[in-house]
């Protein structure tokens, strides 16, 4: 049966306190948490004699060999045995039984205890995924080799993830250029309703009609550099936002020297302590709702530069703001981390708006980076590169950050 | 001097009013919004520092950020590129006896009503001289059109071909000019009209005004309860080193028998 909206809450009721799986790791286990972060899946494979490795470990359990290297691997399995676990003494599973547990051998090798959702079961085919857990930790999921229509409404992943259907969103800034196809997207997967700030109402702008034309969606004033703003719609809709997508952006072409600190300031405004205002105004509401039943509040999103991880000069101080709102979004992924809500960064590479217009293609097109966008949230990820320019920095910078430093700046020829 | 002791004596006995001019400095309030290639003007903000809290028990107080020319505001000499030589042309070279004046105001509410364009022209002027005398020298022109009591986006009142609101013609500004006042203001964003750019020069009251050493008020309030002739304006900007205007608090002082 598809997944029902929620009843109103009864208001006698105490909300739940979340409750995290077991978040403990080994250091090498916790590759399986960088590569599900990504929505990669990725394993150990023995840099001498190939072996592919599970669980994570620091020497080849075949030829005892110290070179592992993290790659991705095959997602095909068979499902050898499942159970359902009827009783646990660990509080979140508890609060979740049954819960499906299987073996699965993989095709690449290794025997992997997994969970069992979407279908998936003995005897069958499966497709393999590292998703992360409340916790923010990757762990093993057997899903059936095709995606199914509610496939996501299992339990499990719903436990787990961050998606969309019957959450309740707001998007910061509904001037952003992607803003329009990041509406229409997360009401297509399922959202209940979208919360659409919109600052400096006292200037006009094209396209508000089309907004205010769309059902479930409401325009409210919102500012990410003004407090009162934020604490004023906090007040208003603070406790129902189950999803929170930062879109706020400034951005103006130019290096460091040869401007003032005009543009830079209000990029740091808006892009960093933006960040910082909109965590603040709405984080603690979030976090203490993250065990609140189908529209448990669930992720909070912003979109970065992926020139956050190394600048172009060409956008300098705008590249400077955008690493620094990575940092605190590393920050706030920290702080969150005991409530179980997501931090996700979805990392673009030049957008297809306004002040990259001289620029060459690729460009990202605001309806692929709002697609990414969506994509991040239904697939519970936390770092996201969108556009082919990202996904090539992400892995030249996880390859050697210096290397990628003098490759774009030009520098060290 | 028996003259402040009448003036307090007819503050406290209401005789003489005072009405405020300002707008409420507040982070919605519309600032003046250039191409976006340009820096612009900082809105109003405020960032609570303590509030009888854990940042501070028993006081509260803000951090608070604009740009010269945010809300309710002055305008020096400097300002304009017309004036950057203008002796004393900086706020807190300005002397104090010059914060103080006479004030006149031109009703222009019918005509703005009618158009947003409206054009204040020599002819309006010299209409407005013939019925109520020559504009004293010295005096401050308040050009009154009721657009403070605009709200929202009808207030900077932008289109696609820019913004739209009434203001002077470059003759009008010389014709002050000429009358020897001290300064010009308005009740919209800026001393010249939405569509200032496209007369020649560009932005006549800021080059006119400034060029001869007077001062710009804008986004003035309440310009309809002055009387045309006969009050006092009160104008002090903040004392800002080499500040080319300043958000200021706008009081005028008018004859009870006139409201």
């Amino acid at each position: 049966m598809a997944l029902q909206p929620p009843k109103r809450k009864d208001p006698r009721r105490r909300s739940r306190v979340p409750t995290l799986p077991p978040a403990t790791r080994s250091r090498a286990a916790i590759g399986l948490s960088v590569v599900a972060a990504e929505g990669r899946f990725a394993l150990q494979h023995c840099a001498e004699c190939g072996a592919v490795q599970y669980p994570p470990r620091d020497v080849c359990g075949a030829c005892l060999g110290d070179t592992l290297v993290w790659r991705d691997t095959d997602t095909a399995a068979t499902v050898l045995a499942e159970t359902q676990v009827r009783a646990s003494p660990d509080p979140y599973f508890r609060e979740r039984l049954p819960w499906r547990m299987g073996s699965v051998k993989l095709a690449a090798g290794p025997v992997v205890l997994a969970h069992l959702a979407g279908g998936a079961g003995r005897g069958g085919d499966v497709r393999m995924e590292l998703r992360l857990d409340r916790a923010g930790q990757g762990v093993m999921v057997a899903l059936p080799q095709e995606r199914s229509e509610g496939m996501e409404e299992d339990p499990a992943l719903r436990a787990m993830g961050t998606q969309i259907k019957h959450r309740r969103i707001l998007v910061s800034d509904a001037r952003a250029p992607e803003a329009r196809a990041l509406v229409e997207g997360l009401l297509k997967a399922g959202a209940a309703h979208v919360y659409l700030g919109e600052p400096e109402a006292w200037l006009r702008w094209k396209g508000r009609a089309a907004f205010e034309a769309m059902q479930n969606v409401t325009l409210l004033p919102l500012d990410v550099t003004d407090v009162d703003s934020l604490k004023t719609l906090a007040a208003e809709i603070g406790g129902k936002v189950d999803i929170l997508i930062n879109t706020a952006r400034f951005i103006r072409p130019g290096g460091v020297l040869g401007q003032d600190t005009v543009h830079a300031a209000r990029e740091m405004e808006v892009n960093a302590l933006g960040l910082i205002r909109l965590a603040q105004a709405f984080g603690p509401g979030m976090a203490a709702r993250t065990a609140d039943g189908v529209n448990s509040a669930a992720a909070f999103v912003t979109v970065l530069s992926a020139h956050a991880l190394s600048p172009d000069p060409a956008f300098g101080a705008f590249n400077a703001s955008q690493a620094a709102a990575r940092s605190v979004a590393q920050t706030l992924r920290a702080e969150f981390a005991s409530s179980g809500l997501r931090v996700a960064c979805v990392y673009t590479g030049p957008v297809d708006d306004e002040w990259h217009q001289p620029l060459p293609p690729p460009k990202v097109s605001p309806r692929i980076l709002a697609r990414g966008v969506v994509e991040a949230l239904e697939r519970g990820l936390e770092d996201h590169f969108v556009g082919d320019v990202a996904r090539d920095i992400a892995e030249r910078w996880r390859e050697d950050p210096g290397t990628l430093e003098r490759e774009i700046t030009g520098g060290g020829a | 001097m028996s003259i402040l002791n009448d003036m307090a004596a007819a503050l406290a006995n209401g005789a003489v009013e005072v009405v405020d001019l300002t707008h409420t400095l507040d982070p919605d309030f519309p600032v003046i919004v250039l191409p976006p290639e340009f820096g612009q003007c900082a809105r109003f903000r405020m960032e609570e520092v303590s509030a009888y809290d854990h940042r501070g028990p028993a006081w509260k107080w803000h951090n608070i950020s604009m740009n010269e020319h945010t809300g309710t505001h002055f305008d020096a000499p400097i300002h304009w590129v017309s004036g950057r030589d203008v002796p004393g042309g900086a706020v807190d070279e300005i002397p104090a006896g010059a914060l103080v004046g006479p004030v006149v105001v031109i009703d222009c509410s019918h005509g703005a009503a009618r158009d947003e364009d409206y054009e204040l022209t020599p002819e309006v002027i010299e209409a407005w001289e013939a019925e109520h005398g020559r504009i004293p020298a010295g005096s401050w022109v308040l050009m009154r059109t009721d657009w403070s009591k605009r709200r929202g986006a009808e207030y900077l009142n932008m289109r696609e071909d820019g913004p739209h609101s009434p203001g002077p013609t470059p003759e009008a500004v010389k014709l002050l000019v000429s009358r020897g006042i001290r300064g010009f203001g308005t009740e919209t964003v800026g001393t010249d009209a939405g569509q200032g750019a496209h007369y020649d020069p560009p932005f006549p009251a800021h080059f006119f005004l400034h060029d001869a050493g007077k001062y710009g008020l804008q986004c003035l309030a309440n310009l309809d309860r002055l009387p045309p002739t006969g009050a006092l304006l009160i104008a002090p900007p903040l004392k800002i080193k080499g500040g080319t205007g300043s958000p200021l608090r706008v009081l005028a002082l008018i004859p009870k028998e006139t409201t």
